[in-house]
Parts: C-alpha cells; sequence; structure tokens
C-alpha cells in the first residue's frame, strides 16, 4: 500500500512538473492542480495507511476507537485542498484575463513586464550611460 | 488579548473597509487608524517581550502542541512593530496620487487582507499554520499586484503567480513529510524531538525542501527572477509594502525554521546557506547595475540586500543573527522609503525610465534631500542606519571567520553605492529633458507623499545616530532564537508531559 | 451562451433547493460530516446554475448584496465568534463557550456553531464571486 501511494504521489508529481514545462497556461495551471494532489496526498501518507474507521466519536463514546484513522492529516488537507483551489480559482481568472488581453494562452507571447528589446522601450540607457559615437549618431 | 490583535486589527480593517465599498472617505480613515492601532499593538508586544519573554495562546483552547499555538517573542514583536509603520506609512502614501482609482478598484481591503496575512505569519507557533497565513498573503498580493489590470500588470502577474504557486506546494509536501517524520508540527515539539530523530538524513532532505520554499519567498538566487519580474509593474504604494514585507516573512520563515528546527544541523546548513547569501548579495546587485528604470534597480537591490540577512543563518552565532535581525529592521525601513521616493520621482518628473527624469535638484529639493538618506543608508554610509547594520554583519563575518562572505558584504555595498548614485546624478543632479512638463502637486497630494517619506526618513536618522537600543534588542531577540530550550519550555509548559505521553 | 429551456426553468428551483440542502449541511456538521465550508459551496453552487441560465447580472441581483459585502459579514461573524473565548478561565481567542438550553432534550449551541455559520457566509460569498466572475467573463 505505501509503495502503491508513493508510486500515485510520484507520478501525480511527474505529470505536474511536464504541464509546468508547457507553453500555454491553463496547462501550467493544471500541472498546479496535480501537484497539489501529489502533496495532499503525500500528507495522507504521512498519518499513517491502513485499514482503519473514520475518526469520528460513535455516541455513547467518549474517545475515538483505537482503530481509527488519524484525523490530523485529514484536518490538514482539508485545509490544503480549500486553499488550493482558492488559489488555483484565481489563477484562473488571471489565466482568463491574460488570454482576453494579449489574444492568446501562449506565455511566450507575454513579454510587456520585461521586454527583451529595452532599447525601444523607455527604460533604456540614459545618454551619459552610451559611448559618445553612438550618442552623436543618436 | 494583546496577543492577537497584530492580526486581528487587520482583519477587522480589512472587513470594515470591505463593507464600506462606496465610502472611500470612512475607508481610508480606518485604513489609517488601524495601520496605527497595528503599529501600536507591535510596540506593546515589543515592550512586553523586550526581556526574551515569549508570548504563548493556545487557539480554541486545545492542548498544545495538538493545537493551534500563537506564539510571539522578541523578534515576532519586532517584526510586528516594524510591519505596522510600514502600514502607517504606505496608507498615508495611499491617498496621495491615484488614490480613487486604487480604492475603488478594492485597494483597501486587500491591502489590509495583506497585513492580516504577514502579522499571522509573524505569530504562528506551528508550520502548518504559517502554510495557511502565506497563503492568506499570497492571495491577497495577487490582488494587489494586478489592481489597475494594466497589460503590463498582467504580465508581471503570471509571472508571480506561477511561480509561487509551486513554491507553497512545495512547502506543502514538506509539511507533510516532516509531520510523517517527526509526527508533530508545532514549532516548539519539533524543535524538542528534532535533534534526536532517527534519520537525520531524512530530515536534512526536508529541510532542503523547506529552504526552496521560504527561498522562492525570501527571492534569494537562484530563485528570485520572479521578483524583479512582477514588483516593478504594481503601482507605488504597493510595491512599496511588498518590497518592505513580502520578502522579509520569506527571511523570517528563514530564520525562525532554521534556528529552531534545524538548529542542531547547522554543520549541514551553515555552508549551504553561505552560498546562497553571497550568490544572492552579487546577483542581485549586478542585476540592478544593468538597469535604468529605478523601480527596477530598486527591485534587484531587495535581492541584493537579502543576502545581507541570510549571513546570519549562515554563521548561526548570535552576533551574526544579531545583525541579521538588526539588517532586516533597517532594510525594511529604507526599502519601502524608496520605492515611495521613486513613486514621488515619478509623480515630479513624469517617468519611472532615468532618461527622462532629471533636473529633481532644482524642482524638488526636499525630495532630494529625503532621497539621500535611504539611498545612502541602504549603501552603507555612516551615519544611517544603513551602516551599522553592515558593519555587525560584516564584523560577525570576520568573527566567525567567513572571510569570503564579509569581503563579499563589503564589494557588494560599494557596488549598491554606485546604483544609488546612477539614480541620483539621473534623476536629481542631471538637468531636466527638454520639454518635460509636470502637473501642479496639489496639497493634498503633497502632504500625503512627503509624510511618510519624512517619517521613514527619521527611523533611518534615528537607528543611525542612536543605535544601541535598536542592537541590544536585535541581540536580545537574537538570543531567544538560538535559546531552543527555553522556547520548548514556554511554548510547552506543563503540557510537555503531554506530549511526550502522546508519543 | 444559450442555456436550454430546462436549465432556464429548473434553476430558481435549484437555486432554493441548494439552498435548503447547505442549511441542512451546515447544522449536520455540527456533529457528523458537513459543516460550514461544504454547505457554503452548495450555496455558491445553486448561485452558479442560476447565473449560467439567467446571466450573471441577474444572479447578482437575485442575491441582493454584492459577494464581497458576503464575504466581509460571514469574516466578521467567525471573528466575533472568537471574542466570547476572551471570558473563559484560559482567555485565549476563540476559546469554545457553550449553552445549553434546555428544550426538552439538551440543545448544545456553542461559539463553534456561530464560526461555523460565518464560514457559511464566508465561502458562499467568496466562491458567487469567482463564479459570477467567471460566467462574467465568458458571456
Amino acid at each position: 500500500m505505501e509503495s502503491l501511494s508513493a508510486l500515485t504521489i510520484g507520478a501525480l508529481a511527474g505529470i505536474a512538473v511536464y504541464l509546468f514545462l508547457a507553453r500555454d497556461l491553463p496547462r501550467v495551471l493544471i500541472g498546479f492542480v496535480l501537484l497539489g494532489t501529489a502533496a495532499n496526498l503525500s500528507i495522507f501518507a504521512a498519518g499513517r495507511i491502513g485499514p482503519f474507521v473514520p475518526p469520528i466519536v460513535e455516541p455513547g463514546m467518549a474517545a475515538l476507537a483505537a482503530e481509527a484513522a488519524n484525523p490530523l492529516p485529514q484536518a490538514l488537507i482539508l485545509t490544503a485542498i480549500v486553499i488550493g483551489f482558492g488559489l488555483a480559482v484565481f489563477a484562473l481568472m488571471l489565466v482568463v484575463r491574460a488570454q482576453r488581453t494579449f489574444g492568446g494562452v501562449d506565455h511566450s507571447g507575454l513579454t510587456e513586464a520585461e521586454p527583451a528589446d529595452s532599447d525601444a522601450r523607455a527604460a533604456a540607457p540614459p545618454d551619459s550611460f552610451r559611448p559618445a559615437a553612438e550618442r552623436k549618431a543618436a | 488579548m494583546l496577543i492577537v490583535a497584530p492580526f486581528l486589527i487587520p482583519l477587522l480593517a480589512a472587513i470594515a473597509t470591505a463593507l464600506l465599498r462606496s465610502h472611500l472617505g470612512a475607508q481610508r480613515t480606518i485604513g489609517v487608524a488601524a495601520s496605527a492601532a497595528l503599529l501600536a499593538s507591535g510596540l506593546a508586544l515589543a515592550a512586553r517581550t523586550s526581556d526574551g519573554a515569549i508570548l504563548v495562546s493556545a487557539m480554541g483552547g486545545w492542548a498544545l502542541p495538538f493545537g493551534i499555538a500563537i506564539v510571539v517573542d522578541l523578534f515576532s514583536a519586532i517584526m510586528i512593530s516594524i510591519a505596522g509603520l510600514m502600514a502607517l506609512a504606505v496608507s498615508i502614501y495611499a491617498l496621495g496620487p491615484g488614490a480613487g482609482r486604487r480604492d475603488r478598484a478594492g485597494f483597501q481591503p486587500l491591502f489590509h487582507a495583506l497585513m492580516f496575512g504577514v502579522c499571522g505569519a509573524f505569530c504562528a507557533g506551528d508550520i502548518f499554520n504559517l502554510y495557511v497565513w502565506f497563503e492568506v498573503m499570497l492571495i491577497a498580493s495577487f490582488g494587489l499586484l494586478v489592481l489597475d489590470r494594466t497589460r503590463e500588470q498582467i504580465d508581471g502577474g503570471v509571472r508571480y503567480v506561477v511561480l509561487n504557486l509551486i513554491g507553497t506546494t512545495i512547502f506543502l509536501i514538506a509539511v507533510g513529510l516532516l509531520y510523517g517524520q517527526l509526527g508533530t508540527l508545532n514549532f516548539a515539539d519539533l524543535a524538542r524531538v528534532a535533534p534526536s530523530a532517527e534519520n537525520q538524513g531524512l530530515l536534512a532532505a526536508i529541510g532542503v525542501m523547506l529552504l526552496i520554499a521560504f527561498g522562492a519567498k525570501a527571492a534569494v538566487f537562484p530563485l528570485f527572477n520572479w521578483l524583479p519580474a512582477a514588483y516593478h509593474t504594481a503601482s507605488m504604494p504597493v510595491a512599496a509594502i511588498f518590497a518592505a514585507l513580502l520578502t522579509k516573512v520569506g527571511v523570517y520563515a528563514i530564520l525562525r525554521v532554521f534556528t529552531l528546527v534545524f538548529g542542531h544541523d547547522a554543520a549541514f546548513f551553515g555552508p549551504v546557506f553561505g552560498a546562497i547569501a553571497a550568490a544572492t548579495m552579487v546577483t542581485g546587485v549586478l542585476g540592478a547595475a544593468m538597469h535604468y528604470d529605478v523601480r527596477r534597480i530598486l527591485s534587484f537591490h531587495i535581492v541584493s540586500q537579502i543576502g545581507y540577512m541570510i549571513v546570519g543563518v549562515a554563521l548561526m552565532t548570535p552576533a551574526a543573527l544579531a545583525a541579521a535581525v538588526l539588517y532586516v529592521v533597517h532594510h525594511i525601513v529604507v526599502k519601502a522609503n524608496l520605492f515611495l521616493v521613486a513613486g514621488a520621482i515619478r509623480r515630479e518628473s513624469g517617468s519611472f525610465a532615468l532618461g527622462r527624469c532629471g533636473g529633481l535638484w532644482c524642482a524638488a529639493p526636499v525630495l532630494s534631500l529625503l532621497f539621500v538618506v535611504p539611498a545612502f543608508s541602504l549603501a552603507g554610509l555612516p551615519p544611517l542606519s544603513g551602516f551599522w547594520g553592515k558593519l555587525a554583519v560584516i564584523r560577525s563575518g570576520f568573527e566567525a571567520e567567513a572571510y569570503l562572505l564579509a569581503a563579499t558584504a563589503l564589494a557588494v555595498g560599494v557596488l549598491t553605492l554606485y546604483s544609488m548614485v546612477k539614480i541620483w546624478n539621473e534623476a536629481f543632479w542631471k538637468a531636466a529633458p527638454v520639454g518635460a512638463r509636470v502637473r501642479p502637486w496639489t496639497r493634498r497630494e503633497r502632504v500625503a507623499v512627503y509624510t511618510p517619506i519624512a517619517m521613514l526618513a527619521c527611523v533611518t536618522l534615528t537607528i543611525g545616530v542612536w543605535v544601541e537600543p535598536f542592537a541590544a534588542l536585535a541581540h536580545t531577540a537574537a538570543e531567544s532564537l538560538l535559546d531552543r530550550e527555553a522556547y520548548i519550555a514556554a511554548v510547552l509548559g506543563a503540557d510537555r508531559a503531554l506530549a511526550e505521553v502522546a508519543r | 451562451m444559450n442555456p436550454s429551456p430546462i436549465l432556464r426553468l429548473s434553476a430558481p428551483m435549484l437555486l432554493w433547493l441548494s439552498f435548503a440542502v447547505s442549511i441542512y449541511v451546515l447544522v449536520r456538521g455540527h456533529n457528523e460530516p458537513g459543516g460550514g465550508f461544504i454547505g457554503g459551496l452548495l450555496a455558491a453552487a445553486g448561485v452558479l446554475f442560476y447565473a449560467i441560465a439567467h446571466g450573471a447580472a441577474t444572479a447578482r441581483a437575485k442575491i441582493r448584496l454584492s459577494p464581497s459585502v458576503y464575504c466581509a459579514i460571514g469574516l466578521a461573524i467567525a471573528a466575533a465568534s472568537g471574542a466570547p473565548g476572551f471570558l473563559t478561565a484560559n482567555g485565549d481567542y476563540l476559546d469554545h463557550v457553550w449553552w445549553f438550553v434546555d428544550i426538552g432534550s439538551t440543545l448544545p449551541l456553542g461559539t463553534a456553531l456561530i464560526f461555523d455559520l460565518g464560514v457559511y457566509v464566508t465561502v458562499f460569498g467568496t466562491v458567487s464571486a469567482l463564479f459570477l466572475a467567471l460566467v462574467g467573463e465568458e458571456a
């Protein structure tokens, strides 16, 4: 069971990394969701794996049954799922917005924040930083 | 009640400003008042912890180490105070140019949500809680970064979001592995069991994963690329608060976790941090040297300065950690102030590009003087705060016989001066470009822009000329960071026996 | 977008049905699986259906307040539920305070329920805000 869950986590993480390398942003986003799932599974595996009953105190009992699963990783995963969901939805909205703004989801087209051709833009070196010959030509 | 104030105040401010959506005036009043209250709560906590005391609260009444611990020691209190000071400066500055558009887009609730996450992270007593605060901070910062929804911001936002998402997921995986290895997530309990863990190799691997996660947040080499790609696109108050606090939360997490949980393994992590610190200092300052946009120069300098703070964890001596604490305080004030000045340069000359500014020495002499204070402090000239910060870092380097690290820190200081002189020459000293026309300032803009800049410059000067109390506080904070037994005793206390039984 | 007549007609019913189920799930969460988060999601799912069928603007009008206001109200409720904790012996924020009301059998009411209600409203507000923004983008 341990090796199976380790393989699952590894496969998910591998697929996620593959998707991160894709050019279009929705794939990167799906990669993030898969990596989040891998993270959640790894927390789950950290809390022991085995044939357990749900960690709910039965009516009339004062404590968890001995064969109950560890409730803490489940609580952590619940929190992590909620947070991951929020982040993924926000990222999705950003991707939708980027698609509308730039007319595509291919991130190689996103060069607005760091223009490769800096001379063409306002952030070019001031005159005093250019060689004298170039300054005259300009 | 005081111990929850640092995150309850921003939370209530975020709620109130979100409810008062159309009343921009009321939002701004609440914003400034809440920031002042946050500063006051931080100072009160610092007064309570200045003798090295550690305040603990178990939220919801669950016994520690199982419940959610809120722990404030002197280092946390210092960070909360300085975060409050930044919040105050930035919320005053945000009343200035562009306030109407910014506030209608929802700046105030998001800003306080960001402070909620930042201050929560400073109070967190367990590592999963720290993760949750990171995410609160991250979601708020996403919203703030793309506030104006310009093309540039969406592009910068995508870079920021993707890299931070990967970073936090790695953090989450590391938390899971840590729990699997040690069976606890409370910092104090982790510090108690980590030295005696069976598989120290696996523990070190988990530490490296955490280092990647925190390093991406703190923008250390080689994980800093998102920062200069994104920060300069944000609107100026947002960039200032990001520059002041976001990376420093990463630094805080590194200082906290690698002293408390991995402190016993300093022999392994010390050289790693040393290499990271040197590479971060050098790449940051070289990146700044090749840029001619004020915001991008300053963004790269954030990266460079983070290296100085990491030196503290690399050496792990009381003097080095005290230097790191002092440096963090100095750097937050100075860097936020430089971003605020950059906003004023833009307002005065119409551009962030050095080629298009000029003549500010004549046009705005007060601004020029106010720029000199943080700029020379950043470069480390006496008698400003940066001098003492750099002196402490470099001296602790020599004392620990880390000559290469200390020499790097010295050389990087000189290159920092080059960048600052570049801004000075281009924006302030050279003649104004022909045909530059500036919309006259309104009185309100002038007050909103100059008050926080002058306030932060005064703080820098005060630390510079009257450094003893600050250095003494930093020293106490560093000693309590290294005193793991005191932290464990303060948090677990009587419940320590319980933790033993449960395992 | 061109929703089918079936969806258009069933959306209002689904909206109220999901609200009813969500309240049930919220209260059930007291002692059994359920709770504020899942309840809020269910309620927001009803709004999503409505928005797909009748457009984001109509759905926005249907829930009257802006989603972000719901979010703020929910956070306020959750934050306020922690305040009674200051009065307990430990004096820690968010400490549970209970009232055992006797109505034939004992009805345990506590600050945990108020907190859960806050989570419910927050999640409802946040998730509807995200859904409505995405549906609005689509149109």
